[in-house]
């Protein structure tokens, strides 16, 4: 099973393509914690097209309690998009159960229906978190996506940090709420109302309480975005039935338009990869590491403002290698 | 006593099996040796409405039942038997209408009354997506296509029980009595009042509605606890058909049931030890006379090995008719009234399922149970909880993982390994009976009957009439059945793995397999990863459900998207999942064309060396050529030490990735 590991131009040019072989190799080799693995890794991420990161396709997270019908609204979503010829992928995060470290993946066939699209890739994912959050591998794993497919998805179950995680590493972030649980409410309670860029009411074929939470959800979206650039739209649909995807999917390209708009998009996708490049430091070095950089804020101000991720990578392995190799302060 | 002598109950076999034409004469030799009624098992493909030359049919036709296409395989099925005067039930589910439709076409074409049709049809969707799998559409349109047959039938065919609702599979998945109890009745006051709101019966008919409603119940080897639970049946089911429904005759408030003892206990080690099983489980559902079975199929001792023979399965006849004629259980009433000890263990059950029924109810009922996934992880929990109590010696099973010392049996040993092989040439030859009949019959009046099929399910129509025109222009199951499809879609059922709590286990083993877990996934960089897939038509889960949650609770990532996977998306899911390991499931007797076109698959896209397991009911002779074909270890229900297994997988792992092998635990 052990296949030797392309070498990273080689294997950047295929994910380009989105050579399925190269995307399933490229997605081990991320995931992969060894060191040597790890140095490759890096190696590969420098080597994907930097201005197609920075500037091109439609990274969106979605998320949502459990139940909300989110693989059904994948699927549609999925259908309508490979319909068009757009290549799709998608990353499925499922937790980790803490206790002893394994997974249930799966829904594979919930998102892609009974038909198959040859221009759609799923891997799944654990959380591998102990307090709900994603794995630190989402974030790259999105970037070798991004090389080659037009539209990355990455799912996951809005519970604890989750859905913030997602958030910060997507292009737009789309909440499904389950009608009738009371998930609106708690939605608005939680206080995490600058998580989503777009509510979605999935299962309006169940009528008046779908029709309900999304009224709840239109009062409380007006107040909270009054004065912003962006209102965000409350989209009530049914994913059974495929009723009102349009108006999800206009709202998604809105979104997106918006961002290139505001010249936020680059702007954004700068701000995720700096905050991978700190959380990395994080897990490897702990926070006196990143004290020792001069702390995460003053990072975030040199690493935000670098879109080339080739340039992001040669600044994080400076600053790791100080690290490793001498006490001192970080020069800055 | 002879004049008050109770009738006894109706005898059955399972079977069917290769063609219309070999099950009618095993059929008719059966009727011959003493049988009283028919049980018809048809194969997967007609099960899940596809035709024999349906790219998913590929390994699965003939092999565990009967393939019928049309009427003429009807005709053939029935040839020489007088449909007046048969009572045949037939396990079908998702296309039920549609066997009752060609039922109901092939009395018309012999000039009988269908009036005069006595039967069952199955009927039962819910038990479907919770264990065995046949399931084609949605939640609702399956239950409004329930509807329909019953309110088609209670006016049209009234001796015919349209619906049978089934606790059988239930148990088959791991459920206990109190979740037998509740989950039967919860399905039968679903589909009661889904038939009072359709509007389709007149109110003062509707007690024949409930008269006709009958069930499907297992009995385990706890014989005397399955007694109880089948006394339980039958005093509620009086209950809520007078309360809930308003029966004023007691006898439309009878709960009739017809009985297929266990299989999930029959051991594929020492399998003579079935034969006092399968006795003792019948003893259970015919020993009250008050709660005592319409119909009762036996099992037979070798189905843990793979089909039975015609032998086999007299032998089971034979233990009926013994217990029906020479026994003298039939000259007495109810010998159980008045013990305070059983009626002790019925209040228990009942408070049990009812507060269970309780629970279901206010979730939203059983479809809502369904789509959430909670029916299916109580499943799930309970069955794991048994493969826990077997795994720590709680639960005593004879020669399992008790009294394992044995005689080589004498059995097993004729040269055909004591089971049935299905003649593989068989598929082809249906392939081109197909093909030849859709050649030969009148197309446009299949085409205007389809239409109209079309037009009435997207109605609010009875699909019977529209169905049983069909049958007589010559349409085919997986014509019928895909018309369907396009109007209501198809469904996948939640698997119900993902249950939260520890499933436990003996915990040294369990902690020393949870070690070479973690060693494993740091010398490979990341946790084994583990894809758990049942190719094929096949429904029956459980023993995947089984592999996925063990895997997972000690430490795997496993991927599992529940039951009938075409080969190719396995080795779709294979390759983009990064999997380490696969593991198959088939229980359909399928395995060597399922096992060919993974690998197959595998090796074309550069995955060759992708360790694949396989478990199933697998005849030890094939485990050669399986292993020849690339199969790396085989597992059947001989082996259920699932430890063991996992141990195994683990190193399978660790060698396809060059690391040394642990060794056995």
């Amino acid at each position: 099973m052990q296949t030797a590991i392309s070498d990273p131009q080689t294997l950047a040019a295929k994910l380009r393509l989105a050579d399925r072989q190269a995307v399933a190799e490229a997605l081990n080799l991320i995931d992969d914690q060894r060191p040597a693995a790890r140095a490759k890794a890096l190696e590969l991420l420098a080597a994907l097209d930097a201005d197609r990161l920075a500037n091109d396709g439609h990274l969106i997270g979605i998320t949502g309690p459990p139940g909300a019908g989110k693989s059904s609204l994948l699927s549609a979503l999925i259908d309508y998009w490979c319909a068009k010829g757009l290549k799709v992928a998608v990353l499925a995060v499922d937790p980790s159960s803490p206790k002893t470290g394994g997974a249930l993946l799966g829904d594979r066939l919930r998102m892609t229906g009974a038909g198959q699209h040859k221009n759609l890739f799923i891997r799944s994912l654990a959380s591998r978190q102990q307090l709900g959050g994603l794995a630190a591998e989402v974030w790259p794993m999105s970037r070798i996506l991004l090389a080659g497919y037009d539209v990355v998805l990455i799912e996951t179950v809005g519970v604890g940090q989750s859905e913030v995680d997602v958030a910060s590493m997507v292009d737009t972030t789309a909440y499904v709420v389950q009608p009738a649980s009371g998930d609106s409410i708690q939605f608005i309670k939680s206080g995490i109302m600058e998580v989503p860029d777009i509510m979605v009411v999935n299962k309006a074929d169940l009528g008046a309480p779908a029709i309900k939470a999304a009224n709840d959800l239109h009062q409380v979206m007006r107040r909270s975005t009054q004065g912003s650039d962006w209102k965000i739209p409350v989209c009530t649909l049914s994913a059974r039935d495929r009723q009102g995807i349009d108006a999800l999917l206009n709202a998604l390209e809105a979104h997106r338009a918006h961002l290139v708009s505001m010249q936020s998009l680059t702007m954004g996708r700068s701000a995720q990869q700096g905050a991978w490049a700190i959380r990395q430091l994080q897990e490897e070095f702990g926070n006196s590491g990143v004290a020792r950089l001069g702390g995460a804020g003053a990072i975030a101000r040199v690493l935000d403002n670098q879109h080339n991720l080739g340039e992001l990578l040669a600044s994080y392995n400076a600053r790791a290698q100080h690290l490793r190799t001498s006490t001192k302060v970080w020069p800055t | 006593m002879s004049t008050s002598k109770d009738r006894p109950w109706l005898v059955r076999t399972y079977s069917g099996h290769s063609s219309a034409r070999t099950s009618n004469e095993l059929y008719r030799s059966n009727l011959a040796k003493g049988q009283t009624g028919l049980s018809v098992a048809f194969d997967l493909p007609t099960q899940t409405g596809y035709d024999p030359d349906h790219p998913l049919a590929r390994g699965e036709v003939g092999k565990v039942g009967v393939p019928i296409s049309h009427l003429d395989d009807m005709d053939i099925l029935f040839d020489q038997l007088p449909l007046d005067q048969m009572n045949t039930s037939m396990t079908i589910n998702a296309v039920a209408p549609w066997m009752l439709a060609l039922y109901i076409a092939l009395a018309e074409r012999r000039g009988i009354d269908p009036a005069k049709l006595q039967g069952t049809t199955q009927n039962d969707i819910v038990k479907e997506y919770l264990s065995r799998g046949t399931h084609i559409f949605p939640p609702g349109p399956s239950l409004r296509l329930i509807v329909d047959t019953i309110t088609y039938s209670v006016p049209n065919v009234p001796k015919w029980n349209p619906t049978n609702i089934c606790s059988y599979h239930l148990q088959e998945a791991g459920a206990t009595p109190v979740q037998e109890l509740a989950y039967a009745l919860s399905t039968a006051i679903m589909v009661l009042d889904a038939v009072r709101d359709s509007g389709q019966i007149p109110e003062a008919d509707f007690p024949k509605v409930v008269s006709r409603l009958s069930f499907f119940v297992n009995a385990g080897i706890r014989f005397i606890e399955e007694c109880c639970k089948m006394r339980a049946f039958t005093q509620m089911w009086n209950e809520i058909t007078l309360e809930r429904y308003g029966v004023k005759d007691a006898k439309q408030r009878r709960f009739r049931y017809g009985v297929q003892v266990n299989s999930l206990g029959l051991t594929e080690s020492q399998p003579e030890n079935n034969v006092q099983r399968i006795v003792l489980e019948m003893l259970a559902v015919v020993l009250s006379k008050d709660a005592r079975a319409r119909a009762v199929q036996l099992p037979a001792w070798n189905e843990a090995l793979g089909l039975p023979r015609p032998w086999d399965q007299q032998w089971s006849l034979r233990i009926q008719q013994v217990m029906a004629f020479e026994t003298d259980l039939l000259e007495y009433g109810d010998i159980l009234n008045g013990s305070p000890v059983i009626e002790a263990k019925m209040q228990e059950l009942m408070e049990g399922a009812n507060a269970e029924i309780q629970r279901v109810a206010e979730q939203g009922g059983v479809l809502a149970g369904i789509e959430s996934g909670y029916m299916k992880q109580v499943l799930v929990k309970s069955h794991a909880e048994r493969l826990r109590a077997i795994e720590t010696g709680e639960l005593t099973i004879v020669g399992v993982n008790k009294f394992k010392e044995t005689a080589e049996s004498p059995l097993t040993q004729s040269g055909d390994g004591g089971i049935m092989k299905v003649d593989p040439a068989v598929e082809q030859q249906h392939i081109e009976a197909i093909r030849a009949h859709r050649a030969s019959r009148d197309q446009d009046k299949v085409d205007i009957a389809l239409n109209t099929l079309r037009d009435v399910a997207k109605s609010n129509d009875n699909i019977m009439p529209a169905s049983i025109a069909c049958a007589h222009a010559g349409v085919t199951t997986g014509e019928w059945a895909q018309t369907l499809r396009d109007v209501f879609g198809e469904y996948r059922a939640p698997t119900g793995i993902d249950i939260s709590s520890s499933v436990g286990g003996d915990p040294e083993r369990i902690a020393a397999l949870r070690e070479r877990v973690t060693a494993t996934g740091s010398s490979l960089g990341r946790p084994i990863k583990l894809l758990v897939a049942k190719p094929g038509l096949d429904g029956h889960s459980n023993g995947a459900e089984q592999i996925a949650v063990k895997a997972r609770e000690l430490g795997m990532e496993v991927v599992y998207e529940g039951i009938r996977l075409t080969p190719q998306q396995i080795v779709a899911a294979a390759q983009e999942e990064g999997v380490h390991l696969v593991g198959l499931s088939v229980l359909s007797g399928s395995h060597t064309a399922m096992a060919e076109m993974v690998i197959d698959g595998l090796r074309a896209i550069d995955l060759g060396a992708l360790p694949v397991t396989m478990g199933g009911i697998i005849p030890e002779d094939e485990h050669v050529v399986l292993k020849e074909r690339g199969i790396a270890a085989i597992y059947t229900p001989k082996d259920s030490d699932l430890n063991k297994i996992m141990a195994e997988m683990i190193d399978l792992a660790r060698l396809a990735n060059q690391l040394d092998a642990f060794g056995p635990l």
